[in-house]
């Protein structure tokens, strides 16, 4: 019942009989990509992450990109 | 080598005869009734430096006590009224729910006006008080990850796959001076803190200890896997934006990058942590063992009850000038 399918293959990327990278595109968050990666910038610099999965920014609020920071999240007033 | 923590100083009588029987040997005999025994005050001081002591027997040990107290039955005895007087408090004082993605939705939003420990650092915190958090923190992060280590045992299938990868980035993913652990006690010694496993352990008050004693608590009971996935989502899920507030917090005050180091790698990799922890673990864990929906919300809450203790005991301390710890820190040479 979770719709976005990230599932056991996302973790195991190396143990999937084709090497296919799976991307992940969340409703409200970054774009997941399994396995290290590498992601060229708009001025041509190539930045590489080694994680198992990476989280790339796509709503253009992290200062941390091209990675997600969670700057994504709904800001709320707090009633606490 | 595996480094040894000392014994620490006993608080009060139920510390004393713990380590008593954990120093000179025999079977601990703790005080009956009244002030002292294993089940009084399950927040104070005594109970969680003594029941910290315990599960340390787990994770490293003590210097000069013998390996094979761990299962000692006198100490596991004095645990677990202990673990059940603490396990009573929070059940009593955190409410019981079982809608896990509504819980987890209340994590997923940024407070605009909050007033946490996190944002009083980034906006007018001081150096000391830095190096103050960084010294409670030191408790949990010079074993991040080992006690969430334990609950892998007890998954299986996706949940288990995907709690797995998050504990692999925290330990470096294979490599050693990637470990977040490692990259904590880089970050000590840059603040000039004493970066051996359990220095603190002396220094630290109850509400720092009872965070660690939750994740003990949790992992080393299979009946509490469900709290301890819980925990670990809430921790998870809360920790990249206050880790960005602290980055700006030591860059404000002008820390060198192998201070801000840690905390920076915290708001990438627990921005990934976050997305695995709540689709890959919970989503099918859920599915397959609808069951723990509960423990899970009550990991979640008693983790957010627990940190809420300390950040208050921190910012109401501060505001008075006054050190939060039990042993004031010498100052940075000069």
């Amino acid at each position: 019942m979770h719709a976005t399918g990230m599932d056991a293959d996302m973790a195991e990327p190396a143990t999937r009989p084709e090497r296919v990278t799976r991307v992940t595109l969340t409703d409200d968050g970054p774009v997941l990509v399994a396995g290290p990666v590498e992601i060229e910038m708009p001025d041509g610099s190539v930045v590489r992450s080694n994680r198992a999965v990476t989280a790339l920014c796509v709503c253009r609020r992290s200062r941390r990109r091209p990675f997600c920071d969670t700057s994504h999240r709904r800001k709320v007033r707090d009633h606490g | 080598m595996v480094e040894r923590p000392v014994l620490p100083r006993p608080r009060g009588p139920l510390s004393a005869a713990v380590f008593d029987a954990l120093r000179h040997g025999g079977a601990v005999a703790p005080p009956r009734g009244g002030s002292g025994a294993p089940c009084d005050a399950p927040y104070r001081d005594a109970h969680h430096l003594a029941l910290y002591c315990c599960y340390e027997l787990h994770y490293r040990g003590f210097l000069g006590v013998p390996d094979d107290r761990e299962w000692d039955p006198s100490v596991l005895t004095v645990r677990a009224a202990m673990e059940r007087a603490f396990l009573d408090a929070l059940r009593r004082d955190v409410p019981a729910g079982d809608d896990v993605a509504a819980e987890i939705d209340t994590l997923l939003v940024e407070p605009l006006d909050a007033h946490g420990v996190s944002h009083h650092l980034h906006r007018d915190g001081e150096r000391w008080q830095v190096r103050e958090y960084v010294a409670h923190r030191s408790l949990y992060h010079l074993k991040e990850a080992d006690p969430q280590a334990w609950v892998i045992a007890r998954l299986d299938g996706p949940a288990k796959a995907a709690l797995v990868t998050v504990e692999h980035d925290e330990y470096g993913a294979g490599d050693p001076t990637r470990m977040h652990s490692y990259l904590f006690a880089e970050m000590m010694r840059a603040l000039d803190l004493d970066a051996r496993y359990g220095a603190y352990l002396d220094a630290v008050p109850a509400e720092t200890l009872a965070e660690v004693n939750l994740m003990s608590l949790c992992g080393l009971h299979r009946g509490l896997r469900g709290a301890l996935v819980g925990q670990f989502a809430a921790v998870e899920l809360t920790s990249s934006p206050g880790s960005d507030r602290l980055v700006r917090a030591m860059r404000r005050l002008g820390m060198p990058e192998a201070v801000v180091e840690f905390y920076a790698e915290h708001v990438e990799a627990d921005a990934v942590h976050e997305q695995l922890v709540r689709r890959g673990v919970i989503a099918p864990l859920i599915a397959d063992e609808p069951e723990l929906a509960a423990d899970i919300v009550f990991g979640i809450r008693a983790a957010g009850f627990l940190a809420d203790r300390l950040d208050h005991l921190l910012r109401t301390t501060w505001a008075q000038r006054r050190s939060t710890l039990r042993r004031v820190l010498p100052p940075v040479p000069a």
